[in-house]
């Protein structure tokens, strides 16, 4: 078991035959990924990396019956892309495009909503189930199976955390990076729960940044029914106020949103706060053994 | 991506919000001509003289003046351009070296005419990112700091949330317009004037519109006196017109410049520098520096395409700041590989030379043994470490 994605999801690619799309799927493929096909309207009916190309989502989930979707479409058209994947009927839809404006993002969560689907970012790497399944775009070699969940608003960050992981001698169930943006489809406290109810995970760690309250939501939500260590980092701590710090949703407004904030809500509510990034591994593995 | 008031004023007003009148100068001699035709125009001796920054709080550094003749405009104008204007949000606050002000917006003095009977109200249209929807906030108390009347006087501030399907229904527009006590003419005029800026929030992809002072005349028109605009920078694609208003002047020019080579650069103040792929890591990087005893000089992220090039820019923009006494590179390699940013360090190194600052090279991930290698054999000196907690260590040794 893990969450979101395993050996059985059937995923396509939407934006299969751009320059992004093609080299991510290739490493996806080569991850043994189960990737059934990819689509690029007006491409339908050709073959691409061995894989058949589709006109729309709907004619992938009709013909090799997708569930699943990656998307990297570029930003002016990668609202539309989530829209069409949900209405087609696909289960987990993974953006990985950075930079949709967030008007856009405001229609396709509400356009969503009446859809049995989850969206996982935009601008996110994507969420990873070692040995499984690689739908994102971080480096594959790094991870290795085993039970400890991870959720994180960035890329590389979670990199730095699942290779901590695995160095610590412990592997991965689910890895889900949820997104950078001010608006994300899955928020810290969905992947959370996901982790927090899958039996193959003992353990999660969840990596927040300056910006917004969903790390103080899931937090809250630990605090009521966690039964699993959580481990937790606030990237930021540093961060000056009213400026954006790369991702579009990491900017300090008001005094809840700063890192520290977010940290002593956290510690609070119980979960294993780590001040120093480096750290992250080793605390997990002590929470385990406590 | 900001406006200036005189450009914000300018979108408002092609949406149909009524908006305090002006003209934009950027010499004494355009102030007078300005002057003269707001003088036609209103029958008015009286006139407002704004600077044109990118930062609040104009009013407390001096920058707003009312100018009761054309001597006193002259006085104005001559005094405020050019000036160093500091106000609690250009950098250092008050006590900074404030920043120069280039322009004016000559403005009508809306108050003039009805004083006693005028009024101010406060409104703002943003995205609530809890609820994932557009909302807009208003006060009766217009012309105050928001924050602090959210603070003390709760009840005081609204919130109208719009339905992303939908839009603004007019029975909201109204709801404003009667929770702000208005009747009559007013109360007609603020539903217009809430309905049409909603409108233009939407249509120019704004994250952020703050009128502040919104003011109810003696005549019962409404009309945004000040206005602040923000931009999504990831929607100015769909307003090459408005995208084309950035005023670059305004932005610190080493973040222009790196922004330029693809380098997402913020300056900070502190005296160890670090270049790191990716925001999230970078942030980490810098709470690291801090953890080590030292201070991050700057955010700095080279993005997922990282080449030599890329990083012997972001060198040198590092290395122009004097009060950085260590770099921390900090790379985990993807889609990056570390032997190219390995590379772009070395060819770095040798192309600027004389490199006087201790340097810590931390890359992990794809290719790292390979990075290692061609650190370690240009017998360059630089410190390289594998594991953070090293990175960190050296860091400490370093500038200890």
């Amino acid at each position: 078991m893990s969450v979101l994605v395993n050996k059985d999801s059937k995923i396509i690619v939407q934006g299969f035959t751009g320059k992004e799309g093609s080299f991510h799927a290739g490493q996806m493929i080569e991850y043994g990924t189960n990737i059934v096909g990819g689509v690029t309207p007006g491409k339908g009916g050709q073959d691409h990396l061995g894989k058949p190309v589709f006109n729309s989502v709907q004619e992938s989930v009709i013909k090799v019956g997708a569930d699943t979707s990656i998307i990297f479409v570029p930003p002016r058209f990668a609202a539309d892309a989530i829209m069409e994947a949900a209405e087609a009927g696909i289960k987990v839809i993974i953006c990985i495009t950075e930079g949709i404006p967030v008007q856009d993002m405001v229609k396709v969560k509400a356009y969503i909503e009446k859809f049995d689907c989850r969206l996982v970012g935009p601008n996110c790497p994507g969420v990873m189930t070692p040995d499984e399944a690689k739908v994102g775009i971080m480096p594959g070699f790094i991870h290795r199976k085993g039970r400890i969940g991870i959720v994180s608003r960035s890329g590389t960050l979670t990199y730095e955390a699942v290779d901590q992981v695995t160095k610590a001698g412990m592997g991965q169930s689910t890895c889900i990076g949820i997104g950078g943006d001010p608006i994300v489809g899955t928020t810290t406290k969905d992947a959370v729960e996901l982790l927090m109810n899958d039996p193959d995970t003992d353990g999660i760690i969840m990596i927040g940044e300056i910006g917004g309250s969903m790390e103080a939501n899931a937090a809250r939500w630990i605090k009521e029914h966690g039964t699993k260590p959580v481990v937790g980092f606030i990237a930021g701590q540093t961060a000056p106020k009213g400026r954006t710090m790369g991702h579009a949703g990491a900017i300090i407004g008001g005094s809840e949103d700063t890192a520290e904030a977010k940290m002593k809500i956290m510690a609070e509510c119980g979960i294993h706060v780590v001040n120093s990034p480096a750290e992250i591994g080793i605390t997990m593995k002590n929470a385990l053994n406590a | 991506m900001n406006l200036h008031e005189y450009q914000g004023k300018e979108l408002l007003a092609s949406y149909g919000v009524a908006i305090q009148k002006g003209e934009v100068a950027s010499t004494v001699e355009e102030a007078v001509a300005a002057y003269k035709k707001i003088q036609e125009r209103t029958n008015s001796d009286f006139a407002i003289v704004k600077a044109q920054i990118h930062a609040g709080g104009r009013g407390k550094g001096g920058g707003v003046k009312v100018a009761k003749n054309l001597d006193d405009l002259k006085l104005h104008a001559s005094n405020i351009l050019g000036m160093m204007l500091k106000t609690p949000q250009t950098p250092g606050g008050l006590d900074g070296e404030g920043k120069l002000v280039r322009k004016v917006l000559i403005a009508e003095d809306s108050y003039v005419p009805t004083f006693d009977s005028c009024s101010e109200f406060y409104v703002s249209v943003l995205m609530d990112r809890e609820r994932k929807q557009n909302v807009i906030i208003y006060s009766t108390e217009g012309g105050m700091n928001i924050e602090e009347v959210a603070e003390e006087t709760p009840h005081l501030v609204h919130k109208e949330y719009i339905d992303p399907h939908l839009g603004l229904q007019g029975f909201q527009a109204r709801k404003v317009a009667f929770n702000l006590g208005l009747t009559g003419k007013a109360f007609k005029e603020m539903t217009k004037f809430i309905s049409n800026l909603y409108k233009a929030f939407v249509g120019s992809d704004a994250s952020l519109f703050e009128i502040n002072p919104c003011m109810k005349s003696g005549n019962d028109d409404i009309i945004a006196v000040d206005c602040k605009v923000t931009l999504d920078d990831n929607a100015l694609f769909r307003h090459p017109e408005l995208a084309e208003q950035r005023d670059v002047t305004e932005e610190d020019p080493t973040e222009v410049e790196a922004k330029s080579f693809g380098l997402n650069f913020v300056n900070l103040d502190g005296n160890v520098g670090c270049m790191v792929n990716g925001a999230g890591l970078a942030m980490a990087t810098m709470d690291i520096i801090k953890l080590s005893g030292g201070s991050p000089a700057n955010f700095l992220d080279v993005g997922g395409t990282a080449d030599a090039a890329r990083v012997e820019q972001a060198f040198r923009i590092i290395l122009r700041d004097e009060n950085v006494k260590a770099i921390l590179i900090n790379i985990f390699g993807g889609i990056v590989r570390c032997d190219r940013v390995a590379q772009g360090v070395v060819d770095a190194y040798k192309n600027i030379g004389n490199i006087s600052v201790p340097i810590i090279v931390r890359l992990q991930g794809t290719n790292a043994d390979i990075a290692k290698t061609i650190i370690d054999e240009s017998g360059l000196e630089v410190h390289s470490a594998i594991l953070l907690q090293e990175a960190a260590d050296k860091v400490k040794q370093v500038i200890a």
